[in-house]
């Protein structure tokens, strides 16, 4: 029988199926951060069940609110600093050694073909780039998989989206994924997982194709998912290359997750990008994506540049080659996050530190900081920011605030001219 | 077992998302008490007043598609659930949130567009619902009608709202 990626994965890692159409999986990593987590642990400490499955497979990190800001914060922090010290929880990411958690976590090597992944965050659906089922989970889900390595689902259905043609210029996996929101809506991929495929996709760094499957969930998805191939073996050859003969060996392994041919797709959704302008959202939900030439000219308060969708090396290099030797306008305050250490340090190797805070940027600790308006950055009401995060919800930078979700480029220019503005106006030297 | 029904509350539109339920400042909270107050703070709806008395006498929500859409946190159903409301309809719920509901042995029931409709042409801004949860129905009252609809859940989710949440169930199982 032709199975999807996804299919083969519930296949292969089914511990029960309690009822008909529930299917419980083992879990092969469970994420946590300091947001949803601590909740969980101290239900667990009340019920008298302090204990974790396996340590190794719990990775954990505190990057919502980092450095704490407040009481609240620093506690939360504590809750989840201690519990992994007395489960002796290796993967810990603190303060100095912390970032964002779709960031940090795959850096690490963490997730493989194949693998089950959970957290307490809708934004899990990243991890699915390296071929894995990876899932956002409510603090309840979490508790279980942190006690027992299991967690319960309806066996997804899968949407298939082919993105072909050629990249024009100034146009990134952000603006594709806008794009397929835009078609699929808010709700259009309820229940199912999203495999991203065609030429576009496999042209791709796993850097932008974390990008893709970051905002799976803004269409609904349970997990974005990508097949593992040379650019998956590459990534993760550091990581395995004790495990496999030659990178040879690893593809072929890889390879036996792929969706079979012939396997049930929910829908197919075809993209020629050949055409496509720069995407950017226009309202308060994800799949409300105009082109770029609509939207022009309209003035912002603040460019945040970051996050788990678009705060890796890649993203601030495509920002800094529009920025070097410019400046921002005056009215606007540019800040930009760098998604971990890793990505700091190698930012600040290549110049590109410099060439932000040359153009007036300020460069923050990695953090998902403004995103949410939890710690920095946070918007006045009738503030309007330029945003390469995921979320445009009302409030969802600070209450009365509005947020344009776009590409680095997109935000890089409209930083410099204090309105949105399009990269493409600023040459084929600077996009690429 | 939760107890289920009371007082209904109408929020007549789709793609209700987590940070209108409970903004993501709130988060660092660590009880379900001290969310109270903040139950769908940044939900702006005509005629809806957060913290109102009618909000805070709600014991069911009846909403439209893709309700919970957005974030992972749970604290979204812990919201309802500080305020007494176990019971959310709608045409269409996001998975995450879905999942919540159930896994904290609430209910989150899915009626088709027909039927959501129907329970908002029946809004008399005094409606109740009674819940049969054994026989999987439930009955709404207002000036305009009484009606009663059957619904689907699956058994897991029954499961887990018998078992008072998830939790208790894998518990006891795995």
């Amino acid at each position: 029988m032709a199975l999807t990626l996804a299919e083969k994965i519930f296949r292969s890692h089914l511990r029960d199926e309690p009822f008909p159409g529930t299917k419980v999986l083992g879990i092969d990593v469970v994420m946590c951060h300091e947001i949803t987590t601590p909740i969980a642990i101290n239900d667990l400490v009340a019920r008298g069940k302090d204990r974790v499955f396996d340590p190794d497979k719990i990775k954990v990190v505190i990057d919502h609110v980092t450095p704490a800001k407040d009481t609240k914060t620093a506690q939360q922090g504590k809750i989840l600093r201690d519990w992994a010290k007395r489960h002796q929880i290796k993967d810990f990411f603190d303060i100095g050694r912390n970032g964002v958690c779709h960031a940090i976590f795959p850096e690490h090597g963490f997730i493989r073909p194949g693998y089950t992944v959970i957290m307490g965050d809708s934004h899990t659906c990243t991890h699915g780039a390296f071929g894995a089922f990876a899932a956002g989970v409510g603090t309840t889900d979490l508790e279980v998989g942190i006690l027992k390595g299991v967690c319960a689902f309806r066996e997804p259905k899968t949407i298939r989206v082919n993105v072909n043609g050629k990249m024009p210029d100034a146009v990134y996996a952000k603006d594709v994924i806008l794009r397929i929101i835009k078609e699929l809506t808010v709700k259009g991929a309820t229940d199912c997982v999203i495999e991203f495929h065609g030429d576009v996709v496999k042209k791709m760094s796993m850097e932008s194709r974390m990008t893709l499957c970051n905002m799976a969930i803004e269409a609904g998805g349970t997990s974005g998912i990508c097949m593992p191939d040379k650019v998956t073996v590459n990534y993760l050859w550091p990581f395995i290359s004790g495990e496999y003969a030659d990178k040879k060996a690893a593809l072929a392994d890889f390879r036996k997750w792929h969706s079979d041919r012939g396997c049930t797709y929910e829908k197919v959704l075809d993209i020629d990008v050949t055409d496509m302008e720069p995407q950017i959202t226009y309202g308060y939900k994800p799949d409300e994506v105009k082109n770029i030439s609509e939207l022009e000219g309209m003035p912002v308060d603040q460019v945040y540049i970051g996050s788990c969708t678009n705060g890796r090396l890649e993203d601030l290099k495509v920002a800094a080659a529009y920025l070097k030797g410019r400046a921002i306008a005056a009215s606007v305050r540019g800040i930009v996050s760098p998604a971990t250490p890793k990505v700091f340090r190698d930012a600040d190797r290549l110049g590109i530190i410099r060439i932000f805070m040359d153009a007036g940027f300020c460069v923050t600790n990695p953090t998902c900081g403004a995103c949410l308006g939890m710690s920095n950055g946070v918007l006045a009401p009738g503030e309007v920011c330029a945003s390469t995060t995921n979320r445009n919800f009302n409030g969802r930078m600070g209450k009365g605030g509005m947020v344009h979700l776009m590409s680095p480029a997109v935000a890089a220019v409209t930083a410099i001219e204090g309105k949105i503005a399009d990269p493409r106006k600023y040459g084929k030297e600077a996009s690429k | 077992m939760k107890t289920f029904g009371g007082k209904v509350l109408f929020l007549d539109r789709s793609d209700i998302n987590t940070d209108e339920i409970i903004p993501a400042k709130y988060l660092t909270e660590i009880s379900k008490e001290a969310l109270k107050p903040h139950m769908l703070e940044d939900l702006k709806l005509e005629g809806f007043e957060p913290g109102s008395a009618k909000v805070g006498q709600a014991r069911v929500i009846v909403t439209r598609a893709n309700f919970g859409c957005g974030s992972s946190r749970e604290h979204a159903p812990w919201v309802f659930e500080i305020n007494d409301i176990n019971v959310v309809i709608a045409s269409g719920f996001a998975r995450i949130f879905r999942q919540n509901m159930f896994n904290c042995g609430m209910l989150a029931i899915e009626v088709s567009e027909a039927v959501c409709s129907r329970l908002f042409e029946l809004n008399d801004n005094d409606s109740a619902i009674t819940l049969d949860f054994a026989n999987d129905r439930f009955t709404i009252e207002s000036a305009n009608g009484r009606e009663t609809f059957t619904y689907q859940i699956s058994q897991f989710d029954k499961a887990l709202v018998e078992a008072g949440g998830w939790v208790g169930f894998a518990d006891a199982r795995y």
